[in-house]
């Protein structure tokens, strides 16, 4: 039983990664329309758009920790 | 679903984990810190490559470079350019350290792709080293350059002062987070994107109708992870160039 | 199914995820010390130096390049302003030559038609002093010879004639 808790919690942590591609998405697409608008501008900022997404993808990549965590681990 | 469980049950076997696994090369026994692992070897393998690009391939010192002296040199210039960037000239002297992070991981996420290797950046334990090296020393540069004044980091001058506190709690819990993230972030990546590699792996198994799907999936997976490998390497040397700005000139 | 990945994923790592196997860590920090330590080593001996120089000396070489091409451009340029002062100056010069031959020669010419024409009005001068020399001799002479000729027609036709008056007669007739 508690293994399957286990197992239903591990797919609802997994729903976290979802969640964490909607910011990268944001992230990405606030900077496209940007960039479209100034696109001058863009260049310096690729570095910016990176990190940003790093720091987005870095939650999604917590959530599929846990459910690994809860998968194998517990 | 129903077809792939009846399949699991028939010999289906997933073990999208087994690729991490450390063990010993030769003989028997317990894994001691000398021994001789897969991971000593991926990892020498890792230096060897280093080698064979950034030595050998500018050997000859080419005004007009060769292919592999290209690659060398647009490597090195985009991570100077990078450090220059970010931390500003003074930042530059620094620039060897954050290079061989950078070629270290970015190597060894591209030999992690090779089928049947061993990723050594897919492991906590190397990643947490990585980024609590960095940590550590962007936190030691910070106090022998500013002192105190360091501490400014965190006590942020422009919020109102009733704020200050506050902010500075998260100000600090945000640093002490950073090697943290700074590890799993790459750990993570690297281990997920293996992981699923195996898991379509695993579902091409299952049958005739499946296994197209399964195998258009692990190309497709393949190439993102291509991708992923190099965005890892550049975003952890990017934040350690931009920590290590902090720690040059912590005022916001 | 996911049963099933747990007991083989159970059996194959022992303690779950390998990640999490405290036992390996020890090895793994170890290696990766060495490697970073190595790898480091290797690039700030030999690999950076050795591509910051060839960058550097492609730059320099560039830069050298575009210095000497500016270089042998400007001295071009010199050389061709250097030719066409030459030219310029070679035209003024023959423009001055011309000019002064042109001048010379005027003036000789000058000279020499003041002469010619001094000798001429010369040689006219003592050819008309000549001419009325010769005139006023011939006028002598045919006086003389009308005289003569008068006294002897007027002898001849019987008359004696007064020389004084034969005299003014003539003397009438020729300034008649």
């Amino acid at each position: 039983m508690e293994g399957e808790l286990a197992h239903i919690g591990a797919g609802i942590a997994g729903l976290g990664t979802g969640i964490a591609a909607l910011g990268v998405g944001n992230v990405a697409g606030n900077f496209l329309a940007g960039a479209l608008r100034n696109p001058s501008a863009a260049a310096g900022q690729t570095a910016t758009l990176f990190i940003g997404i790093a720091f987005a993808e870095a939650l999604g990549i917590f959530s599929f920790l846990v459910a690994l965590l809860l998968m194998f681990a517990v | 679903m129903a077809e792939t469980t009846q399949s699991a049950e028939g010999g289906l076997s997933f073990h999208p984990l087994d690729q991490f696994e450390v063990y010993r090369l030769f003989g028997e026994g317990p894994v001691h810190w000398y021994t001789i692992t897969n991971v000593t070897l991926w990892m020498a393998i890792a230096v060897l490559c280093i080698v064979l690009l950034l030595v050998m391939g500018t050997r000859k010192r080419a005004v007009v470079p060769n292919r592999t002296q290209s690659i060398a040199e647009t490597l090195y210039g985009f991570i100077y350019t990078m450090v220059e960037d970010v931390t500003g000239k003074d930042g530059v002297k620094y620039f060897p350290y954050i290079f061989t992070l950078f070629i270290f991981i970015l190597m060894s996420n591209f030999l992690g792709l090779l089928p049947m290797a061993f990723t050594t950046t897919s492991h906590i334990a190397v990643t947490a080293v990585l980024a609590l090296a960095v940590f550590i020393a962007v936190t030691v540069i910070g106090f022998v350059k500013n002192g105190v004044s360091f501490l400014g980091l965190f006590w942020v001058s422009s919020a109102p002062l009733a704020l200050r506190p506050i902010l500075a709690v998260i100000e600090g819990i945000s640093y002490f987070v950073r090697p943290v993230s700074h590890s799993i972030r790459l750990a993570g990546n690297v281990m997920a994107g293996h992981a699923v590699l195996k898991v379509f792996a695993g579902f091409a198994q299952v049958g005739l109708l499946i296994a197209p799907f399964a195998i258009f999936g692990v190309i497709a997976i393949y190439a993102l992870e291509v991708l992923v490998a190099a965005i890892q390497a550049y975003v952890f040397t990017i934040l350690t160039c931009v920590y290590l700005k902090d720690a040059l000139h912590p005022s916001h | 199914m996911a049963d099933t990945a747990v007991e083989t994923g159970a059996e194959a790592s022992g303690a779950g995820m390998p990640q999490l196997d405290l036992s390996t860590f020890p090895n793994q920090i170890f290696w990766l010390v060495v490697t970073l330590v190595v790898i480091y080593l290797i690039l700030s001996r030999v690999a950076l130096p050795r591509i910051g120089a060839v960058l550097a000396e492609r730059q320099g070489t560039i830069t050298n390049d575009i210095a000497a091409a500016e270089e042998l451009k400007a001295r071009a340029k010199e050389a061709e302003a250097a030719y066409d002062k030459a030219l310029v100056d070679a035209r003024a010069e023959a423009g001055k030559i011309v000019d002064e031959a042109k001048a010379e020669m005027q003036a000789e010419l000058d000279a020499q038609m003041q002469k010619a024409e001094a000798e001429i009005a010369a040689q006219t001068a003592e050819s008309q002093a000549a001419i009325a020399e010769i005139e006023a001799g011939a006028s002598e002479a045919i006086k003389a010879v009308a005289k003569d000729t008068a006294k002897e027609i007027v002898a001849a036709l019987g008359g004696k004639a007064d020389a004084r008056s034969v005299t003014a007669a003539v003397n009438a007739r020729m300034k008649g």
